[in-house]
């Protein structure tokens, strides 16, 4: 037998049970919270594997124009310059996210939602933006214009 | 029997009625400034009511959102007079809570003690810009696309939780129909449970504590200063003033109505000229104005650090301001509460001027 008094016993036997009772709590609110918040977070949909897309033929394209698209799920910007060639620019702004526009008077691409500006290449060369926009390659295959990924080598 | 007797043997409603009739409204050059809780209250209830209304005939999706709304205002009878009321008072809200806040702010009002009923505004306000934000996309309009665009990209640049709650927001990586979805319900249920439950506190924390006064006026012997009862003087007084903004409202609804504009479409450009709802404008226009990097921090972030150390300093300061228990002004609480309001006004100009 122990030199332990019935007191103490009791003080034991209750910070015991304390435990047990706090633990179970704990678990029983983690096992309420987990599945909910799991529940809000949007499932993963699988990314859109486009490699290319077709424009239409170069002639149906007019110059100092510009037009946007989708590529995948993201938007694009595809520019023909005064001089006849192609540019395309992902479309949204590096700032927040708006969709950009071409500026036919002066070859950039502005965002009209913070005043950003872009070069025709996609640089950033005033305002909020901090990155430029990223590249996509532009070929023209038997007339039609065809826009693909940059090659990252 | 009357009612109210057999009522009050079982639920003792004596003790309120008493405790009510016992209520007294503080008579001083600062009282108009009790209207402005009162004024927000009654707009947060035209809110509810004309909310649960469009509720009956709007459809949340990027198909039908739109649409839906354009059938409320061109076919549903009176439906134009509900969005349009819905519509402004939403704004008057914000407004009068502002209001209300300010005036608070500047009676000094938070200090000891009604600490609480200053956080729980501040939950209000809080809750109050996020129905905003939420309400706006629900038309799904060219202006509410784009605003939400740039809304969620901001709360996705927070270090470390930014990608998911982009995610979270947005339902997805980008915004759509699925956002529309979301903010659906955050707007017209869990934002709703949760304001009328905070409101409740802070409602409750009010008739608890009673009206605040000015420290100038609470130096003045208790005996000395005029009051008014709450029953029947001030609350027929306040009725007066919910009746002037109701008409008010309908005023607006009717000869300033809120445009609706092109449907919303991922792969157009933001319109020139874009600009967020007025109580954001500030906020929009210092985004515009900071370089894409401070020192070495994007421009974005910095700006997301500056409004949320300016926005935990406001909720805090009746804890900040410990010298306002001892009644005394402190000549930089003054100059916080001044400096933001010129702040917020110069912004919001500059922002519509230019």
């Amino acid at each position: 037998m122990s030199n332990l008094t019935k007191t103490e016993i009791k003080k034991e036997r209750r910070s015991f049970l304390n435990t047990i009772l706090k633990t179970g709590l704990v678990a029983w609110v983690a096992s309420v919270i987990y599945p909910v918040a799991r529940f809000l977070v949007p499932p993963k949909t699988a990314e859109l594997n486009v490699n290319n897309i077709d424009l239409g033929l170069v002639a149906e394209f007019p110059k100092n124009s510009s037009k946007i698209v989708r590529f995948g799920r993201k938007p694009i910007i595809v520019i023909r310059k005064e001089s006849g060639d192609f540019k395309a620019l992902e479309a949204t702004c590096t700032h927040l996210d708006c969709n950009v526009q071409f500026k036919k008077e002066t070859e950039q691409i502005w965002c009209a939602c913070h005043n950003g500006l872009y070069d025709i290449e996609g640089k950033n060369i005033s305002g909020p933006p901090p990155k430029p926009l990223a590249q996509f390659k532009v070929d023209i295959a038997r007339e039609k214009i065809i826009v693909s990924k940059m090659d990252l080598s | 029997m009357s009612i109210y007797e057999w009522m009050n043997e079982r639920i003792d409603l004596d003790s309120v009625k008493k405790f009510a009739l016992k209520k007294r409204v503080p008579i001083f050059y600062g009282s108009v400034w009790y209207y402005l809780g009162g004024v927000s209250l009654f707009l947060f209830m035209v809110q509810v009511f004309t909310g649960i209304l469009l509720i009956l005939y709007y459809q949340p999706g990027a198909e039908t959102a739109y649409e839906s709304v354009k059938f409320i205002i061109s076919r549903v009878e009176f439906g134009w007079l509900i969005r349009e009321v819905h519509s402004w008072s939403a704004n008057l809200f914000i407004l009068f809570a502002f209001f209300h806040m300010f005036t608070v702010f500047f009676a000094k009002a938070y200090r000891k003690p009604r600490e609480m009923t200053w956080v729980t505004g501040m939950i209000l306000l809080m809750l109050s810009l996020g129905f905003g934000f939420s309400g706006y996309l629900l038309p799904w309009n060219e202006l509410a696309y784009f605003a939400t665009k740039v809304g969620s990209d901001i709360a996705g640049a927070v270090p470390v939780i930014g990608d998911f709650a982009l995610r979270l927001l947005r339902a997805g990586d980008e915004v759509s129909g699925a956002t529309l979805t979301r903010f659906y319900g955050i707007h017209t249920a869990l934002l709703p449970g949760m304001f009328t439950v905070v409101l409740g506190i802070h409602l409750i924390l009010v008739q608890v504590q009673g009206m605040s006064v000015p420290p100038e006026i609470e130096k003045i012997p208790e005996e000395k200063r005029k009051s008014i009862p709450f029953f029947p003087d001030f609350a027929l007084q306040d009725a007066m003033a919910w009746l002037i903004v109701l008409n008010l409202i309908a005023l607006l609804a009717v000869f300033f109505p809120w445009d609706l504009g092109p449907k919303a479409d991922p792969l157009a450009s933001a319109p020139a000229g874009i600009k967020p709802e007025w109580y954001f404008m500030f906020m929009f226009q210092t985004l515009k104005y900071i370089p894409a990097h401070v020192l070495f921090i994007e421009g974005e972030l910095f700006g997301i650090m500056l409004f949320s150390i300016g926005g935990l300093i406001w909720f805090l300061v009746p804890f900040l301001d410990k010298k306002a228990n001892d009644g005394i002004r402190t000549p930089f609480w003054t100059w916080f509460g001044i400096l933001l309001i010129i702040y917020m006004i110069v912004l919001t100009a500059w922002g519509y001027l230019t």
